[in-house]
């Protein structure tokens, strides 16, 4: 039971990390229709810059701004250089224009910080574990990352539903050209939106520094996963990122964590492993092709 | 539309240079020439074969290096079953023949394309471009954990297979063999591209209403168009497979499919031999860049980025416009 309860708990930890991407994600398609890959990138450049400044300086917390900074720098580069010219431009050459970003950044830091991942230890206050219920113990550093996801998620709520940037948002991903008609600014909405993701995206690369290896080619695995979570939760939808991300979280770490013991009931030890590691790596692509089959839209937004 | 093969003097001086190609190589000393063309041709097949979808019936597939590592998997597996002499589900036998695994992949992919295009074809938009990735990262994790198939390290095939008694292992051979193969489907591309059925995917990617209102149904037609195009990327997989005499996942790696995408933007989306151009700059690109610097992606990331912002329809469009006249 308390495995199981750990286990949950490692997959709301993943879901936080996946929706602090998708978060952005959805924006920036929903608000400009831009399909932007190079997400992935910023989520590295974030750990990166986070991670050296953390190790250089010896201070875990000069690592978030270095790593938000860099992040949100990146982002905007981005923005003005090249997704610029693409708002209004057909799915392909968003696609192909942001494979070619997430080519020279991947390039870029290679040449920059080598191919040996970096590492940053886990700052003294956020070391150890807590002991939640009698007999699951869990570490703090899981507990603050779901924590500041949870901040971040309130957040968003409050900035989307209750600010007049967040009204703008809502009307600009409902129809662009009305709010252009009003006399609104697009241009630099769509500059502020993007930043936003970018520094959402910077923050998990940060976060994701103590628990995974922070090397190149970080970004595209968990890039992938994320739109898996945007389109299972509805493209445009911050509700039905958060959500999705949850469930995606939880369904992808209780797959790795039971489906080989399963498959070891019926097969020799080695190959269960393989092949219960492999079905689980296809699991968040069944669910999505379920749900895309079922509600074609994804699951949070309304069928018209 | 397509004007391509009404410029036969044209097409006569390509044709008759690739089949001098391997000649003239060998002959100046550049005997890696016919390697690297090679790879251009298998290659071609592919992005010619997604650009029916991508660039005729304008359904942004991202998934297509599935059907490619489909294509190969096929060869390498009944090599294996061949060489082990045990045959695969204890009834097909394995072989090494080229008449048999070429055909067996092209159906297998087509099989494969039916399901996965029923499927996905149901979405549009950016749903369409994700579902088709997910099916072939799917794909992607099946084979890297089916050990029995090698795994993540791929299958070997130790000796490319057999075609009528010709020296398969020569290089020369085998870029003939291709040659004729790519020549054949290309034959086959330009009369499905020139039929109704051609009209019909490009009025589609036009306007679905139009001709929804004529009272054709699209969905049988875009599926069509997506079997096709599998059934081509498999044959080119199964070609990759005999050449590298390997194959392994990262035939079927998302970034395989950019690439392809990339070939088909390069060359110009939606002409019958933009996807071959783009293939060939594509390929040389690589091994050129990678001969000069460890860094080449880099590069080929500010060459992806120039082309997609700037020229608006690949190396065939920046040409005709660059000459003035009209492609």
């Amino acid at each position: 039971m308390t495995l199981f309860l750990e286990q949950l708990l490692n997959g709301v930890q993943f879901g936080i990390m996946l929706f602090l991407l998708a978060a952005g994600l959805t924006l920036i398609f929903g608000i400009m229709g831009v399909i932007n890959l190079a997400h992935g990138s910023i989520y590295m450049i974030g750990a990166y810059a986070g991670t050296w400044v953390a190790a250089r300086t010896g201070s875990f917390w000069l690592g978030i701004p270095a790593a938000l900074a860099a992040a949100a720098f990146a982002g905007l580069a981005i923005e003005f250089l090249v997704v610029r010219r693409l708002y209004g431009r057909d799915h392909l050459d968003q696609v192909l224009a942001t494979f070619g970003l997430i080519l020279i950044f991947n390039q870029a830091v290679t040449m920059i910080f080598g191919r040996q991942p970096l590492f940053v230890a886990i700052p003294s206050l956020l070391d150890g574990s807590v002991e939640l219920l009698p007999g699951l113990v869990y570490p703090v550093y899981r507990l603050a990352i779901i924590a500041v996801g949870l901040l971040v998620a309130v957040g968003l709520y409050l900035l989307i539903n209750r600010t007049r940037i967040g009204m703008l948002v809502r009307a600009g991903s409902t129809n662009r050209e009305m709010v252009r008609a009003l006399g609104v600014d697009v241009r630099l909405l769509y500059t502020l939106v993007f930043g936003l993701g970018a520094l959402l995206a910077g923050l998990a690369g940060f976060m994701a520094g103590p628990i995974l290896a922070v090397q190149v080619g970080m970004g595209e695995q968990i890039l992938i996963t994320t739109f898996v979570v945007v389109v299972i939760g509805g493209v445009g939808s911050i509700r039905g990122a958060f959500f999705a991300s949850l469930i995606l979280g939880v369904v992808d770490t209780g797959l790795r964590a039971y489906l080989p013991g399963l498959l070891r009931h019926v097969m020799v030890g080695p190959d269960a492993d393989a092949l219960g590691a492999g079905i689980s790596s296809m699991g968040i692509y069944l669910l999505m092709a379920i749900v895309l089959l079922i509600r074609p839209k994804g699951l949070f937004i309304r069928n018209s | 539309m397509e004007k391509s093969f009404k410029q036969p003097a044209l097409l006569a001086i390509v044709l008759i240079a690739l089949i001098a190609l391997p000649i003239v190589a060998d002959a100046a000393g550049y005997a890696s020439l016919t390697s690297l063309a090679t790879r251009v041709l298998i290659y071609g097949i592919a992005a010619a074969s997604l650009n029916l979808v991508l660039g005729y019936g304008g359904m942004v597939s991202f998934g297509h290096a599935a059907f490619f590592g489909i294509g190969g998997y096929v060869v390498g597996i009944l090599y294996q079953h061949y060489s082990l002499d045990e045959p695969l589900f204890g009834f097909i036998s394995g072989s090494n023949q080229l008449l048999v695994t070429l055909p067996a992949a092209i159906i297998v992919s087509g099989i494969m394309a039916a399901a996965i295009g029923a499927l996905s074809l149901r979405t549009g938009g950016v749903q369409f471009i994700m579902i088709t990735l997910a099916f072939a990262q799917m794909l992607f994790f099946l084979f890297v954990s089916l050990k029995t198939y090698g795994g993540d390290d791929g299958l070997i095939i130790r000796r490319t297979n057999e075609l009528a008694g010709l020296n398969m292992r020569d290089k020369q051979t085998f870029y003939y063999v291709c040659l004729s193969i790519a020549m054949l489907f290309f034959v086959v591309l330009w009369r499905i591209v020139n039929s109704r059925f051609g009209n019909v995917l490009v009025g589609l990617r036009q306007s679905g209403k139009r001709m929804a209102a004529i009272g054709l149904p699209a969905y049988r037609y875009k599926l069509m168009a997506f079997v096709i195009s599998g059934m081509g990327c498999g044959l080119a997989g199964a070609l990759m497979a005999n050449f590298l005499r390997f194959t392994s996942p990262d035939m079927m790696h998302w970034t395989k499919s950019g690439e392809l995408m990339i070939m088909v933007i390069l060359g110009g989306v939606g002409t019958l031999f933009g996807p071959l151009v783009g293939a060939a700059v594509f390929t040389v690109l690589e091994s050129v860049l990678a001969s000069w610097t460890e860094n080449w992606q880099l590069a080929l990331g500010f060459i992806l980025l120039f082309v997609v912002l700037y020229t608006q329809g690949g190396v065939q469009a920046a040409f005709a416009r660059l000459f003035g006249k009209h492609a």
